[in-house]
């Protein structure tokens, strides 16, 4: 659905408009392109997201100026960045917390997609898409955050390649031959460093890439909206400049608050204290945990005793994802009509809190004050994970009683009494 | 409203369970780390993994619990979004990190001319010099390329603010060779680096002189300290009354030199951290105003469009 | 699209305009820490000021230092040296301008001038020069007793062939100045600071 077409105004204008339409291509898609004109406060994190990746790009170009990729520099580097680089210490933790805010904006920008059923057809492809640009994400965040060279970094690293030893079960000797040549040697060292902060600078530039792919995705069918009913007449939108131009900036203006709180006042609470000692291959930490954006998927990769079938969890627990706009069977998109669903959306959100809880806990705690260890909390939860998507999605929607839709996007917003 | 609301609650509270219950470990022990602190260099590389405390125990009489006491709850100067490095504890500590913690960690990050920088003891140009001339750095090679002197011994030259405190030893064997095979930590990062931070750390350093209990065996050569992880440390009392005697006249009890040295340790991990709140302050502002801004032009431009998706709008 | 209009545009007006100005300003802000992170950093200015000890150099002799990533010459001239720069003719020289960062810009390049008489008194053994050559950045070479560089008994440039006297002032180009004299100060007899 397009809006009013675009007419050069001048002489210039006319001309570079034959030659390289790009005043055309940002009036269509981003000044008057038309959006459902109910679109609510958790559609603002799309725009969040490519905001963040926006500073991160910038942040880390120009950290990369002062960092050294090399195990003998690396620690001291990132320490001379902190102490002597002009607004060296700035650049540094909006880098790291940016990573978290960008990971808290994509989880909520996907529940969304979840609970609104943004990922139903015809919009199969930008969910795919968002799989895709998830998994980019937590690559690039998995090799920064070796970058610094700590303890963390480092063993985080040895645990992480470490996976792909599983493969042994499959095939003797491939999996150590596939960690060997990740590794560049007989362990991460040097050589694994190097080619961690290549690949970490290169990947972000995929993300641009895939964005523009996602959005593209988006703007064939058109923005979805909260009703998820179809959009029927022009009434249903608005153009989206200025009206989500301002609520976006003004979402993002509240974001940008929660992110300063942390850079300015809490620069380290999403970290861990681990990483200010500089690696140490002979000596491994009390407990090896990833960030917090991690924890869930550790917890599952944990909750399960077989080496490669643990593997073999967490990257479904992935790719799982990518099956939900066929696994969810209901013809209704948004779970606003779906009281059942609702819930169970909610007792899946509590799930993936619990695993993160259990994943931030060393591998042989007890659930709080009793005797149970966590790790059957963790089966539990990796169990529901897992039931949530191959079971709740597909049956729900055949059993539940939606409902009733309202008529139209205008009519339920210009009415008097709401729809619901 | 009810609807949208509702969830944000729900969000929030579980959001806030998460963090409780992952950030409370902070207050809790810090879990003990296999620190060679603890290991003489005796045992080869890999470090042995921690004797769960819940372990049952070969003999009659019950395993102790050698889980460490959480570090004691001070108050700092600095704590809080506008606290501030009380600038004479930074000088004082500064003496006791020089007269006593010196002569086996090493302060590797910080340079002398820290020392005089904004944020930090701020001593001044002449007394930074004076600082730096005192101690003694390798020299270059001389004009034959020769880095050791006629008796072998390291060519020295004095230090100037731009070097870096110089360590006690130049490796980790030297040091371990001097320390009977433990190696005390660089004490540049220690504070950021140590679950419970700068109580952490004020708490080891007061910690010592309890006599251990009876069903705790002290290694040879080890102290007793229930703060430590594992309850021994390598490390002999540092501090006693009286270990330094400060120019200011304040009282040199064990509390008040550790307290000073704690507030300098924090300032060498977290030199900026008065620009950082300072700039956290102005920010915070600017952008607190500027989300008002926006919210009025954003109510502006809705206006008379009856905007379901606004705060406090819509149903959920 | 249907633009509802108030009573009051200019008030609108003012908002949005107030808005983006608002934003204007905090991004400038937030961009000034990503340009001046390329400044030098501070452990680069610290080593921007060197202390040389002056007492092994030999009269006749020459040093090389290093100084903010240039090599400095440090020269104890001869007294024919010292007399060789005072009889050159000021009209002679392609360069009138003393070149001191010690003295005003329009000080004029005598021998005098080219020296730093601060702290203990008028040095004119003393020559402290930046070894840059004005031209193009090369290093030129020093004339010693045993190897005459140039006809000034100073120093010469490979690269491009300018040529400079005993007190480093430029008399055969194409370098178009004299060489610079940087900031410095007699600690003692024997001990300069630079920088």
């Amino acid at each position: 659905m397009q809006g009013p077409a675009y007419t050069p105004k001048n002489g210039f204008t006319r001309w570079l408009d034959s030659r390289l339409p790009i005043i055309r291509f940002t009036q269509e898609n981003l000044t008057y392109y038309p959006t459902p004109r109910n679109l609510n406060v958790w559609y603002t994190f799309g725009g969040i997201l490519a905001f963040v990746l926006g500073v991160q790009i910038a942040t880390g170009i120009v950290l990369a100026m002062h960092y050294t990729p090399d195990s003998a520099f690396a620690f001291n580097s990132v320490e001379h960045i902190m102490r002597d680089v002009n607004s060296g210490w700035l650049l540094r933790y909006l880098h790291s917390n940016g990573a978290s805010m960008f990971f808290l904006a994509v989880y909520i920008h996907m529940f969304r997609g979840l609970y609104y059923g943004s990922y139903k057809a015809p919009r199969e492809i930008i969910w795919i898409l968002g799989v895709v640009l998830y998994l980019l994400m937590m690559a690039t965040a998995f090799l920064g955050y070796t970058l610094p060279w700590g303890q963390m970094s480092f063993w985080g690293a040895t645990v992480i390649t470490n996976f792909f030893s599983a493969l042994d079960s499959l095939i003797p000797g491939f999996g150590t031959a596939v960690v060997t040549w990740l590794w560049g040697g007989f362990g991460v060292d040097n050589a694994t460093l190097h080619r961690f902060f290549s690949i970490h600078y290169l990947l972000p530039f995929a993300l641009v890439g895939v964005v523009v792919l996602h959005i593209w995705a988006l703007h064939i069918p058109g923005n979805s909206n909260p009703l998820g009913i179809e959009v029927r007449e022009p009434q249903d939108m608005v153009p989206f400049h200025p009206y989500y131009t301002v609520k976006d900036l003004f979402y993002l203006s509240c974001f940008l608050i929660v992110y300063s709180y942390f850079v300015f006042f809490a620069p380290n609470a999403l970290g861990h204290p681990i990483n200010y000692a500089p690696a140490n291959p002979i000596q491994t930490p009390e407990d090896i945990v990833p960030e917090w954006y991690f924890l869930p998927f550790y917890a599952i990769l944990r909750s399960i005793p077989n080496k490669l079938i643990g593997v073999l969890a967490l990257f479904a627990s992935l790719l799982v994802l990518v099956c939900v706009p066929w696994l969810d069977t209901s013809s209704v998109r948004s779970a606003r009509y779906r009281p059942l669903y609702k819930q169970f959306f909610w007792i899946f959100v509590a799930d993936t809190v619990i695993l993160g809880y259990v994943g931030s806990q060393p591998v042989d705690a007890l659930l709080f004050n009793t005797p149970i260890p966590l790790v059957w909390l963790g089966r539990i939860g990796t169990l529901y994970y897992f039931a949530h998507f191959l079971l709740v999605m597909p049956l729900v929607g055949l059993f539940e009683t939606p409902k009733p839709l309202p008529n139209s996007i205008a009519k339920s917003v210009l009415s008097t009494t709401p729809a619901e | 409203m009810a609807g949208s609301a509702k969830r944000i609650i729900v969000a929030a509270l579980l959001v806030s369970a998460f963090a409780s219950a992952t950030f409370a470990q902070e207050t809790q022990a810090p879990p003990p780390p296999a620190t060679p602190e603890a290991a003489p260099a005796g045992q080869s590389g890999a470090a042995a993994p921690a004797p769960s405390p819940n372990a049952p125990p070969s003999a009659a009489t019950p395993a102790p619990s050698t889980e460490a006491l959480p570090p004691k709850r001070m108050s700092w100067s600095f704590d809080g979004p506008f606290g501030v490095y009380d600038r004479a504890s930074l000088q004082r500590g500064f003496q006791v990190y020089k007269e006593v913690c010196a002569a086996c960690h090493a302060l590797s990050h910080v340079a002398l001319r820290n020392l005089g920088e904004r944020g930090g003891p701020e001593f001044s140009l002449e007394q930074v010099s004076a600082i730096a001339a005192a101690y003694k750095v390798p020299a270059d090679p001389d004009e034959m390329g020769k880095t050791v002197d006629a008796n072998g011994m390291p060519l020295m030259r004095a230090a100037t603010p731009a070097d870096y405190f110089p360590a006690p030893y130049p490796n980790e064997k030297a040091t371990r060779a001097a320390m009977n095979g433990a190696l005390p930590p660089d004490l540049s990062l220690i504070v950021k680096n140590r679950e419970g931070h700068e109580d952490y750390v004020y708490s080891i350093l007061t910690g010592f002189g309890q006599r251990p209990p009876a069903n705790e065996k002290l290694a040879p050569g080890m102290n007793y300290n229930p703060y430590f992880p594992r309850h021994q440390i390598a490390m002999p009392p540092p501090l006693t009354m009286g270990s330094v005697t400060y120019s200011d006249g304040t009282p040199n009890t064990v509390e008040q030199e550790a307290h000073d040295v704690v507030t300098f340790l924090t300032w060498a991990a977290e030199p900026k951290m008065e620009e950082r709140k300072r700039m956290g302050f102005n920010v915070m502002a600017f952008l607190i105003g500027f989300t008002a801004l926006l919210y009025l032009a954003y109510r502006r431009v809705w206006h008379g469009h009856h905007d379901v998706g606004a705060p406090g709008e819509g149903q959920g | 699209m249907d633009h509802t209009q108030t009573a009051e545009p200019t008030r609108r007006d003012f908002l949005f305009i107030a808005t983006a100005a608002a934003g204007a300003v905090g991004a400038a802000a937030a961009f000034i820490p990503i340009i001046d992170q390329m400044n030098p950093s501070a452990d680069v200015l610290a080593l921007a000021s060197i202390e040389i000890d002056l007492a092994p150099i030999q009269q006749g002799q020459a040093v090389t230092f290093t100084w903010r990533s240039h090599p400095l010459f440090v020269r104890r001239r001869t007294p024919e040296e010292i007399s060789a720069a005072r009889d050159v003719k000021f009209d002679d020289l392609l360069d009138p301008l003393a070149r001191n960062a010690n003295l005003p810009d329009n000080a004029p390049a005598t021998d005098e001038n080219r020296l730093n008489r601060s702290g203990t008194g008028a040095k004119p053994e003393w020559l402290v020069l930046v070894g840059v050559c004005t031209h193009l950045g090369c290093t030129p070479e020093a004339s010693t007793a045993t190897s005459r560089q140039g006809d000034y008994g100073g120093w010469l440039c490979h690269c491009h062939g300018s040529q400079y006297d005993t007190a480093g002032r430029v008399r055969v180009g194409p370098a178009p100045r004299n060489l610079d004299v940087p900031v410095y100060t007699f600690l003692s007899d024997t001990r300069i600071r630079v920088g």
